[in-house]
């Protein structure tokens, strides 16, 4: 059913349109004094959660050794099989062999990942850990494999206090200043 | 009666076990685990780890040694103040076991706890983890935390036992299982512990290591990850792979073997549980007889010599096997000129239509395998390095013995006799049909998974599927009929080579029509009197024995008829 709409009858003055630019203006130098909400994006970030889950990296203890051992339960987890490792025995002649074994490489596809975060839930080393990049961009899909090196670069040094590297030798736990161990016996 | 069996009651249900078997046994008889590390069915039993403690009673006997009667009309049952191992324990007639009693679940999370108490954390790094033992008992009967605060006794990480194997002794439970298989199976008592207490450790005796063809063995039988294989060592972890149940095709014993692959890739074999075959155990070279399958240098892709500089070019499969076809197709009745040399390291399926083609189709009367003979050692390695060489003679491939007209065909063709020479899978340069022999040849077709000289001078070259990936059958040395799964694809567009037979007998008038392997088995079936009523699925997992084909041959039509009534 078709409906007649009245056409509201303008005085001459609004038909100059005069009054409905002045008001516009007046609503724009109104805004002007007051504050932005624009956020300048990309050389503005935004301020993120602090369990914002963005790209998941590779951390390195803070004596700047990979606490990967590739143990793959990451791989194993990942729902969009994103993550893949080529394991590899550590080379004997390395001061940290007793850890045994280490990624020759590892590779996350960022394409694939889904950023739900179970490879850091998962990983018993806490070598894998979700940072804040939420903007990866690249020109091919190879670029957006990110191997090992990569994946430490974005990852940077994690502070704890897991004990791996340096059990034999460490002071006894109740020597003062001596790190807290997670949990009693715990060699790991 | 054959054998006597005893009743005896576990966790509440009745079991009729054979005098003389084990708690573990007879448990297993009624589905109930009684968790072990120590205990192997095929080892001597030593009772060391304490872990298959069960509370165990008898009857109370009266004076007239009859079982005394309670109140409730049932034998009075006398429960021992201590608890005793199942697996040193036999069972006896009215027995009453419990294994899941408050009293046992208690001293399993005591064995437990001790077992954890120097057992480093080291599962992210483990190569057992998934298999191991201990982590399974840990989940199913473990206290769930340790109250262990004190310092970790620390041993060796690395220790090779012998060249295969790795041992890390902090993850060794001292279950002795590897001493005991080294001693009694394999026959080189070699591994001891030395040390007291916590600080005892595995270790070979002074100057010695395992060195047989049988170490490998101990690490499936390792319950925890303290003996690891070299070769499979950091490759993989074992909840990735894909189990697919085998036969090792090194030699003719056929041990029944587990593939482990991952994505196309098959990272170990391991042997599989066949008490006709190999019991639990496999020899180390056909452990690791595994890797050409992952070679790279695998032959992928039909060829076709496209010039004498040796250029060959790339075929489809319907290309390759139309341009065959034609020029096997005048050859047809010409079988004087034809001769081919198949192998029996095909499977029998193959070898079937092998036979077909170059006998019935093509008339070649020149047609044989290539024997492959090695040392066999008093357990399971046969001297017969052919996996099939029964297969090869039930279907006609193989002359008698294996071999013997191979001197034939080389002369025929040296005389200019032999024009034509199809080889499938063998390198035969080594075998008598020199290069020099092979270069005169008007058509020189080969089927074969790795490229070598014969593939260098062929005509036509056509990819084959290794054991791995293809089905089929292999008849072992003592005619048990096995059965071989797909456990990864072929590379490129290799396919098994029952296909291309089937494929070119169809080009060339053959009745053909196979379209699966099952296809295959049928006419094999329905032509070879030993397999007779046979089908894959009837050979089963464990294989079938056959009766040797001299006794069968008379009564092919009864066993037929039989198979056919045993259909309807």
């Amino acid at each position: 059913m078709t409906m007649q709409v009245e056409r509201p009858k303008l005085t001459i003055w609004e038909r100059t349109y005069l009054p409905q630019i002045l008001h516009g203006l007046w609503l724009t130098l109104k805004h002007i004094p007051q504050r932005k909400f624009t956020r300048q994006y990309p050389e503005e970030k935004p301020p993120l959660h602090g369990a914002y889950r963005g790209a998941p990296t590779l951390v390195k203890d803070p004596e700047g050794r990979v606490k990967c051992v590739s143990c793959q339960l990451c791989e194993f987890v990942c729902p969009p099989k994103a993550i893949r490792i080529t394991p590899r025995a550590r080379p004997e002649d390395v001061p940290d062999a007793n850890v045994e074994k280490e990624p020759e490489d590892f590779v996350i596809d960022m394409l694939r990942c889904i950023y739900c975060g179970y490879c850091e839930e998962v990983c018993p080393e806490e070598a894998i850990f979700l940072k804040q990049d939420f903007a990866i961009a690249g020109y091919t899909r190879e670029e957006l494999r990110f191997h090992k090196e990569k994946l430490l670069e974005l990852g940077g040094v994690q502070p704890d206090s897991i004990w791996k590297w340096k059990f034999k030798g460490a002071p006894p736990l109740d020597a003062p200043g001596a790190p807290k161990r997670e949990g009693a016996g715990r060699k790991g | 009666m054959a054998e006597q069996t005893v009743k005896l009651t576990i966790d509440g249900k009745e079991v009729a076990a054979p005098k003389g078997m084990n708690l573990i046994e007879a448990a297993k008889l009624a589905g109930i685990e009684v968790p072990h590390y120590c205990y192997h069915p095929k080892l001597a039993v030593v009772g060391n780890c304490r872990m298959c403690l069960v509370d165990v009673g008898m009857p109370k006997m009266g004076l007239d040694k009859k079982p005394e009667i309670g109140p409730d009309s049932k034998p009075v049952i006398m429960f021992g103040p201590k608890l005793t191992i199942g697996c040193n324990t036999s069972v006896a007639e009215g027995m009453v076991v419990h294994t899941r009693s408050p009293k046992v679940i208690k001293a399993r999370e005591g064995v437990m706890e001790f077992l954890l108490i120097n057992h480093p954390l080291d599962c992210p790094i483990c190569d057992q983890a998934g298999e191991c033992r201990l982590q399974e008992f840990s989940v199913d009967y473990g206290k769930g935390q340790s109250r262990f605060v004190e310092e970790k006794v620390h041993k060796p990480k690395k220790t090779e036992i012998g060249p295969k194997i790795m041992l890390d002794d902090e993850r060794c439970i001292l279950c002795s299982r590897c001493v005991r298989f080294m001693r009694d199976v394999a026959g080189q008592d070699c591994l001891g512990f030395v040390n007291r207490g916590s600080y005892s450790t595995l270790t070979c005796y002074p100057g010695m290591e395992p060195n047989t063809n049988y170490d490998l063995n101990i690490t499936d039988i390792c319950p925890v990850g303290a003996l690891t294989a070299n070769d499979f060592r950091f490759k993989q972890r074992v909840w990735f792979l894909k189990e697919t149940k085998s036969v090792c095709p090194n030699c003719a014993t056929g041990c029944n073997t587990v593939l482990w692959s991952r994505e196309g890739v098959v990272h170990r074999q391991t042997p599989r549980d066949n008490d006709a075959v190999n019991q639990c155990w496999m020899c180390d070279s056909g452990r690791l007889h595994y890797k050409f399958i992952n070679d790279p240098h695998r032959i992928t892709t039909p060829t076709v010599k496209s010039s004498a500089m040796g250029e060959r070019l790339a075929l489809t499969w319907p290309e390759a096997t139309r341009q065959i076809a034609e020029k096997l197709m005048p050859l047809k009745g010409k079988g004087s000129t034809i001769a081919a040399i198949g192998t029996a390291r095909a499977t029998t399926e193959e070898l079937f239509l092998f036979n077909k083609l170059m006998r019935e189709i093509l008339g070649a009367e020149l047609v044989d395998c290539v024997p492959h003979v090695g040392e066999a050692d008093k357990f399971l390695l046969d001297a017969d390095r052919n996996p099939n060489t029964n297969g090869a003679k039930l279907t006609g491939v193989a002359g008698e013995p294996i071999g013997s007209r191979i001197p034939a065909i080389a002369e025929a063709i040296k005389s200019g006799k032999i024009k034509t020479l199809i080889v499938h899978g063998e390198n035969v340069v080594k075998y008598g049909v020199t290069e020099e022999l092979l270069a005169k040849l008007d058509l020189l077709v080969v089927i074969d998974t790795l490229p070598n000289k014969v593939t260098e001078l062929a005509h036509y070259v056509l990819p084959g599927a290794t054991f791995a990936e293809k089905r089929g059958t292999f008849i072992n040395a003592r005619n048990r009929l096995q059965r071989l799964n797909a456990a990864i694809p072929s590379p490129g567009i290799a396919r098994p080579e029952w296909q291309t037979f089937a494929a070119l007998l169809n080009e060339l008038g053959g009745d053909g029509g196979y379209l699966t392997i099952e296809d295959v088995f049928a006419d094999m079936a329905r032509l070879l009197a030993p397999l007779a009523g046979l089908n894959l699925s009837k050979i089963g997992d464990l294989g079938v024995e056959l009766k040797p084909a001299t006794e069968t041959k008379g009564e092919a039509k009864t066993e037929s008829t039989a198979a056919a009534g045993a259909k309807t």
